[in-house]
This record gives structure tokens, C-alpha cells and sequence, in this order.
């Protein structure tokens, strides 16, 4: 039979394996500073978190949920939070609940200027797509061998791949809401003399801003996803219990964990996206 | 003074407009350089000028390059070859931070589907462009307020646009556009997704506006009654060329070929003619002191039934006499004085034809038509009426 000619085989692998390589040899100093600064901001955040007392983060949650859902929504999302705490997680849920946090933040704060500048720039767009689509197709535990290589183990390099992983929806929700901004008002912000960036601030991105908050939502989703499977490097929270539950095939554990991420999962979804919808105009 | 000068403006779309605007210049039309290039002539060497204080209508069927054209005025359109003289400046040249001055304090726009901010107030929008100007928060404030005012939107300013009819998102466009005080406004087919009767009303509230306004307006629509209502002068727009620019009346009585003929058969004539446009110059005029006998050669030798009697001195009306009675007055020897009718029926001469209709219906003498002056300048008849209107 035909079998593929071993000639052609050529291993990309070990290209990007040396490229790894070389990174972490060269410029060991730039990943040291960032690893530095992440576990900073992580730490002053899992501090906070710490430092508010359970009862009142349980509050505010309850305001919020009532404020954007409605009194039952409130009322459940107050159920859950404390069954959480009641199962014993809450601890691991404070630790993920910073992860999460950490990686949306970087990811919105890369993501919104990337998702605008894709907007304008075809030339830009054309690039970033194949990137996206690769960031997220790729399964996520591939992420985590070149983090463990430039950050080593810990917080840091799970907020690393949770970010990459992340990334995606916010970029690409961005610039569809930016290129989906009707021509009209576009034009009539222009034919008033506004400069590109006035445009931009006093009329596009208000007009994208429900669209950008839904990326913002799946961001957050795909955070939550991605920081259970970044705990096998050793990043400590809910996922780090799921994978112990494995480890000792302990079905009760892994079902309290299990159902801690999911009621954590719940909340941060129906809150995040009720905000956004709030921002709807018509 | 013309306000606006537009000489040979062409805009191409397209990757390669400069190679295509060679083809134009050849001469070739907008089809066949669509078949051979597949690129489109939006306008091709317009020329018109807009006169200081006009209300300049550009009409055209959908395609035929109106929205391209005006949007070439304040340069959201880049035009490919040509030139736009605004108070004798070519815009054209203008760099980004001039083009931008001329946008801010000269031209305003107001769009067909409004264009309005869906994330601003009502106020906020009107305020759109003093803000982009850099005014300060009151001052805006209160221009806007006042502006909505005269648009017929007062205490409207706190409302969403979401929560506005059409109409009145429209008197926002108009308010936005206006708060600016700008000496041109631009409108793109404004009121063309209204329903009937509120475009009859914001017809009338534009000529309101505009009488105590007098701003250069360029007006952009595809309906041919609300072209003739309301503009000065009217310029049609075929495949990218002006085909006529005239006053209505003018483009009625002398189209200049068959597709404006085709153009103006369905137009309500008896809105857009007024007695002027119609009237009949020649008449028989005479004092009353003169002899019937004369006064029937007179008719009979014009063929008309009918002799207006003047005032000699002041060309001022005093009555009409039938050609009967003037064989009356021969047989029972009377003065015309003493035979003339008074019950006669005279319009100003910028009356429109519909309201003469229903005089004529009142009275069986022929119409005179007079000047500012009330001097006798024509007259009309029924059939004069009937003819006008086909």
C-alpha cells in the first residue's frame, strides 16, 4: 500500500520545542519579573478575598444577584455560595475565584485593545484568526508544558494558560462588535467633525459594549474551564481537589469539588451576563 | 452668491478609480464600464452650484448616485476627480484638522435612518456635536435645550432614543444638526422612512424652519412631489449625471427630455403651478370710457368673449364686460360703466393653481391674475386651468 514517504517527515515539534528552549535561556530575567508581578497581584487578591469576611461576600453577591436577576435569583445564588462553604470548599473556591479573576483581567486588558485594533486593521484581523481559532482548538492541557517551562509550577503559570485559553472570545467578540457598529451612526459621528479616537470612545465602544460584555462573559467561562485543568501544575482550588479526588478514586470528594465548581460556574456566569445585558440601549 | 460651486465631480468605487476615470473621461458610459471593470461610476461629472439661503433638491431613483454625491460634500465620500467650492474654498484640499474645522462649525447632516446614538439621551445626542466641538457641559446644555424647542421636542431631553417615534427621532436629527448652527445642512432622504402624514408635517415644519433660518440646504430625496414642495431649485439625477436643474415650476412646463417628462406625469401639477406659471398675458384691455362699439370690434377682432376694464392711470382692475353686454349697451345705449361687472374674481399671481380651482368654480367670468401691486398682469380661464393640469 501507499504509505507516507518517510522523507518528508520533519519534525515541527522540536522546532517549537528549541524555540521554548531558547526562551526560557534568554530571557529567563523577562519571565522572571512577570511571574513576579502576576504572583504579586495574585496574592494581594487572594489577600483581599481572604480579609472580607464569608458572611459578607455572601451578601454582596445576594445584592448583586437581587439587583440584575431578581430576589430568587438572589436567594439561590446565596444558597449555593453557602453550600460551598458548607461542603468545606470555600477556601479552594477563594483561590480559584483569584485565578479566574487574575486571567480575565489580563485577558480583557489584552483582549479589547487587540479586539479594536482587528476592527481597523484587516491586515491585522487576517493574522490574529488562525491564531484564535489555534489558541482554542488546541486541547488545553498542551498549554501547560511550555507554562511549566517559563514559570515553572504554581499560580502563576495556571493564570498563564488560563489566560491563553481565554483569550480568544473576548478578542474576537470585540471586533465583531466594533465592525457590527451601524455605517450610519459612524458617518454621522464623522460628518460632526469628531476625530477617529472621539468616534471610537463616544460612539463605538458604547455601541459595542453589550457585544464586548458577552465576550466578556465567555471569557470568564472559559476561565473557569481552563483553571480545573491548570490545577494538574499545581495551581491550588477547587480543580486541585477534583484531581486528588481522582488520584484516590474518592467519589464523594470528587463530587463536593465537582459540584462546588459548578455552582461557582453558575453564579459567575448569570451575574456576568445579566451585567451585560443591562448595557443593551434598543 | 453661490454658496456651493460642484464642478465635474466624479466618484468612482472601486480598487482602481484612477484608471476608471479615464474611461469616464472617454466618455463611456456607466454600464459598460461596470461589464468591463466591474467597478461602479457612483456620480460622473457633476456640475451645479447652490446659491446662499436655497433649498437645492437632488433627486433620483434609487442608484442613481444621490446619497454618493451628497455625501461627497462634506467629504464622508472622498471624490475621485473634480472640485467642491464651499464660500470659494475647494474642500477638497483640505487637510485632516481643516477638513475636521469645516465639519465642526460649516456643514451639518441629518440621515435617513436618523443616525442617532442609541446609547445617548435625547439631549445627549443633540449635544453630540458641540460636545465633539469642545463646548462646556452647560453651554451645550443650553443650546441643545433650546434647539429642541424649536424642533418641537421640548420636554423630551431625558428620553431614550429607543423610546421616540420616528418622526420625532427625525426632529432629533434635525436638532442635532441644527444645534451646531451650521450654515449648510445636508439631508439625506430625511424623512423617507416616515409614514405619509408625518411627512407632511415635517414638510411643513422644515419650510417653517427654513423661512426664519435661510440656511443653504441640500436636500436629497426620490419622490417627486416632496422634490417640487419644497425646493428652490431641483436637479435630476439619472445613472450618475444631472439630467435638468431648474425651479419646479420650470422643470413642469419645459422638461428637458423624455425621462423628466416621464418623471413629472404623476406629480400633483396644481401643488407645484402657480397663477403666474399659467396665466394668459395677452387680454383685451380698455378703459371705461370708451365707446361699446369699439369695444366689440376690439373682442371680435382678438376672438376672446371677454375685455377687462382697466384704470389707465394706476393699470389697476375695475371690471369685466361680456362681448353680450357690449351689444347690449350698443342697443339700449349705455355706458360700459353702467353694463361692467364687479363680481369678478382676481388672484395673486403666486397663488397656486389648486386653490384656483375651487374660485373658479364660483364664478363664470375669467380670473385675473395680479401683481404685488395689484396691477392686472393676466388672466385664466376654466379651460386655461383643465390645460395646465395634463
Amino acid at each position: 500500500m501507499f504509505e507516507f514517504p518517510q522523507i518528508f517527515e520533519f519534525k515541527i515539534g522540536k522546532v517549537v520545542e528549541s524555540f521554548v528552549e531558547w526562551l526560557t535561556i534568554n530571557y529567563a530575567g523577562f519571565f522572571d519579573s512577570i511571574k513576579t508581578g502576576i504572583l504579586f497581584v495574585l496574592l494581594k487578591m487572594q489577600m483581599i478575598f481572604e480579609w472580607i469576611p464569608w458572611f459578607v461576600i455572601i451578601g454582596i453577591v445576594f445584592l448583586v444577584g437581587w439587583k440584575v436577576k431578581g430576589l430568587k435569583s438572589g436567594i439561590a445564588y446565596t444558597i449555593m455560595l453557602f453550600l460551598i462553604g458548607v461542603m468545606g470548599y470555600w477556601d479552594q473556591m477563594i483561590m480559584t475565584i483569584s485565578i479566574v479573576l487574575a486571567a480575565v483581567i489580563i485577558s480583557l486588558v489584552l483582549g479589547i485593545p487587540l479586539g479594536i485594533i482587528s476592527a481597523y486593521k484587516k491586515r491585522v484581523d487576517i493574522i490574529l484568526r488562525p491564531m484564535l481559532d489555534a489558541m482554542q482548538t488546541m486541547p488545553s492541557f498542551v498549554y501547560l508544558i511550555p507554562a511549566i517551562m517559563l514559570f515553572g509550577l504554581g499560580m502563576v503559570p495556571a493564570v498563564f494558560a488560563t489566560t491563553i485559553y481565554s483569550l480568544p472570545p473576548v478578542i474576537r467578540l470585540t471586533t465583531l462588535a466594533i465592525n457590527s457598529v451601524s455605517k450610519e451612526m459612524k458617518e454621522a459621528s464623522q460628518s460632526f467633525g469628531a476625530t477617529p479616537l472621539q468616534t471610537l470612545i463616544k460612539v463605538e465602544i458604547p455601541q459595542a459594549l453589550p457585544t464586548i460584555m458577552t465576550g466578556v462573559n465567555q471569557t470568564t467561562m472559559m476561565a473557569m474551564a481552563m483553571v480545573v485543568v491548570a490545577s494538574m501544575i499545581g495551581s491550588k482550588g477547587l480543580g486541585y481537589s477534583v484531581l486528588i479526588a481522582i488520584n484516590r478514586t474518592d467519589i464523594a470528594m470528587g463530587f463536593e469539588s465537582g459540584l462546588s465548581i459548578v455552582f461557582l460556574a453558575i453564579i459567575i456566569d448569570r451575574l456576568t451576563q445579566s451585567i451585560g445585558t443591562k448595557y443593551k440601549y434598543d | 452668491m453661490s454658496k456651493i460651486r460642484v464642478e465635474n465631480l466624479t466618484k468612482i468605487f472601486g480598487k482602481h478609480p484612477k484608471k476608471i476615470l479615464q474611461n469616464v473621461e472617454k466618455g463611456m458610459t456607466r454600464e459598460e464600464i461596470f461589464k468591463m471593470t466591474g467597478q461602479t461610476v457612483g456620480i460622473s461629472k457633476v456640475n451645479f452650484s447652490v446659491n446662499e439661503g436655497e433649498t437645492f433638491v437632488i433627486m433620483g431613483l434609487s442608484g442613481s448616485g444621490k446619497s454618493t454625491l451628497i455625501r461627497c460634500l462634506n467629504l464622508l465620500n472622498k471624490p475621485t476627480a473634480g472640485k467642491i467650492f464651499v464660500d470659494d474654498e475647494n474642500i477638497i484640499d483640505y487637510d485632516k484638522k481643516e477638513l475636521r474645522e469645516f465639519r465642526r462649525n460649516k456643514i451639518a447632516m441629518v440621515f435617513q435612518h436618523f443616525g442617532l446614538f442609541s446609547h445617548k439621551t435625547v439631549i445627549e445626542n443633540v449635544e453630540f456635536g458641540l460636545e465633539v466641538k469642545g463646548l462646556s457641559k452647560e453651554e451645550r446644555y443650553d443650546i441643545s435645550k433650546e434647539t429642541l424647542q424649536a424642533v418641537g421636542l421640548k420636554g423630551w431631553e431625558n428620553f431614550r432614543i429607543s423610546e421616540l417615534s420616528g418622526g420625532m427621532k427625525q426632529r432629533v436629527g434635525l436638532a442635532r444638526a441644527l444645534a451646531n448652527d451650521p450654515e449648510i445642512i445636508l439631508m439625506d432622504e430625511p424623512f423617507s422612512a416616515l409614514d405619509p402624514l408625518i411627512r407632511r408635517d415635517m414638510h411643513s415644519e422644515l419650510l417653517d424652519l427654513q423661512s426664519k433660518m435661510k440656511k443653504t440646504i441640500v436636500f436629497i430625496t426620490h419622490d417627486v412631489n416632496e422634490a417640487f414642495k419644497l425646493g428652490d431649485r431641483v436637479a435630476v439625477l439619472k445613472d450618475g449625471e444631472i439630467v435638468q436643474i431648474d425651479t419646479p415650476e420650470e422643470i413642469i412646463e419645459n422638461p428637458a427630455n423624455d425621462y423628466i417628462k416621464n418623471f413629472v406625469r404623476d406629480i400633483d401639477r396644481s401643488r407645484i403651478l402657480k397663477a403666474e406659471n399659467v396665466m394668459k398675458k395677452a387680454a383685451i384691455k380698455f378703459g371705461k370710457a370708451l365707446q361699446p362699439k369699439i369695444a366689440i370690434t376690439l373682442l371680435e377682432e382678438a376672438d376672446v368673449d371677454y375685455g377687462f376694464i382697466i384704470q389707465r392711470e394706476t393699470s389697476k382692475l375695475e371690471g369685466i364686460i361680456t362681448i353680450d353686454d357690449l351689444a347690449l349697451a350698443v342697443k339700449q345705449k349705455k355706458t360700459i360703466e353702467e353694463l361692467m361687472h364687479s363680481d369678478y374674481k382676481a388672484v395673486h399671481k403666486d397663488v397656486y393653481i389648486k386653490e384656483i380651482i375651487e374660485i373658479a368654480l364660483d364664478t363664470k367670468y375669467p380670473i385675473a391674475v395680479l401683481n404685488d401691486n395689484e396691477e392686472f398682469i393676466g388672466r385664466i380661464h376654466r379651460g386655461t386651468l383643465l390645460k395646465a393640469l395634463i
